[in-house]
């Protein structure tokens, strides 16, 4: 079997989860803030895949009928942001963040408009979080919502996806109180994978140069 | 002393969540609300605004954009770019242009701290 050239070293995995990490750590204090509630993660995990395994992974416990905000990122790498959950639990989601005062009536006529602005907030916190890791610059663009299965989410079917791999990323949250859970998804292309292995081991490269010890 | 704010958001949500931690803080000020830059312009155009919050990341032109069109005939107006982009460039532009930042979520400690500054700078600009 050939190597992918897109293919990651275990120290590079390893890098990439933790910069993820981070970058999702912030999402879910943004999360919890908005929610007034603890948010828990899983461990993320760093695959490279076929948008198609992707989509897979993402209906593998989800209902089909899944909503995400969604924004491009476009920098020293480029992919997609995503924040995905069940369909069913956006108005609950909503309504956790304006409140329970308001009607369902108000809570509908908003749902769009605060997913958009939810999505907008945590992907940004985790998307700038990451740039400011990695002492680079990303330019987001404004926050999409689109509606589907997993196919859909990841446009298994857009033009030359066939069989196309990606890096995904991707971490589990779960508000407890609320009874809803989703997950954060990056996407990148693997035409910028050559790109992110230059930025992941230039900071793998800046830990290893830490002098070691401690400063008393 | 009273004081009219502008409050610049594309999101709907945002100006709400914005509105709501002023009742909170500042329930006497007014709160002028618009969702993009050209209404922002003709606001501060039509005069009588004395500090502007403004979103980052809108359609068409973007916060700091529109911070440095302002900055053209106010220029020192307490301005502050509420985003959740906290980029370091993002927030270094935005010093950049003698404006503050403000990270989204937004906190009624961080809106109360950018406050209390501007109303330091704006009697010391007109005591």
């Amino acid at each position: 079997m050939t190597v992918d050239p897109g293919e990651l070293t275990e120290i590079e995995q390893d890098a990439l989860a933790e910069i993820a990490n981070m970058g999702v750590s912030r999402a879910a204090s943004s999360l919890r803030q908005m929610v007034g509630e603890q948010v828990l993660l899983s461990v993320p995990s760093v695959r490279i895949v076929t948008r198609k395994a992707a989509s897979i992974l993402v209906e593998r416990n989800n209902p089909k009928k899944l909503v995400a905000v969604q924004q491009s990122f476009d920098g020293p790498f480029a992919g997609r942001a995503l924040l995905i959950f069940p369909e069913a639990q956006s108005l609950e989601l909503v309504r956790s963040i304006v409140g329970d005062e308001h009607s369902l009536e108000d809570v509908i006529d908003l749902e769009q408009e605060a997913l958009a602005e939810t999505g907008n907030i945590i992907l940004n916190g985790c998307l700038a979080t990451i740039a400011n890791v990695l002492h680079r610059t990303m330019r987001m663009s404004l926050p999409s919502i689109v509606r589907g299965d997993g196919a859909a989410l990841f446009e298994v079917d857009g033009a030359a996806s066939e069989g196309q791999f990606v890096l995904f990323l991707y971490i589990d949250f779960n508000i407890k109180k609320r009874d809803i859970h989703g997950f954060i998804a990056l996407l990148m292309d693997l035409p910028s994978i050559a790109a992110l292995k230059t930025i992941v081991n230039d900071f793998i490269g800046a830990i290893e140069e830490q002098p070691s010890g401690h400063v008393e | 002393m009273q004081y009219k704010v502008l409050i610049v958001d594309d999101s709907k949500l945002a100006r709400m969540v914005m509105a709501g931690a002023f009742r909170r803080l500042r329930p006497d000020w007014t709160l002028v609300e618009t969702a993009n830059a050209d209404e922002a312009l003709a606001a501060v155009s039509g005069g009588a605004i004395d500090i502007a919050l403004i979103d980052f990341n809108m359609p068409g032109v973007d916060g700091l954009e529109l911070v440095a069109s302002i900055r053209k005939t106010h220029p020192t107006m307490p301005v502050a770019v509420v985003s959740a982009n906290v980029q370091n460039e993002i927030i270094g532009r935005a010093r950049e242009l003698n404006a503050g930042f403000i990270p989204k979520p937004l906190t009624d400690d961080a809106l109360a701290a950018f406050l209390s500054g501007a109303v330091l700078r704006l009697k010391k600009v007109a005591p």
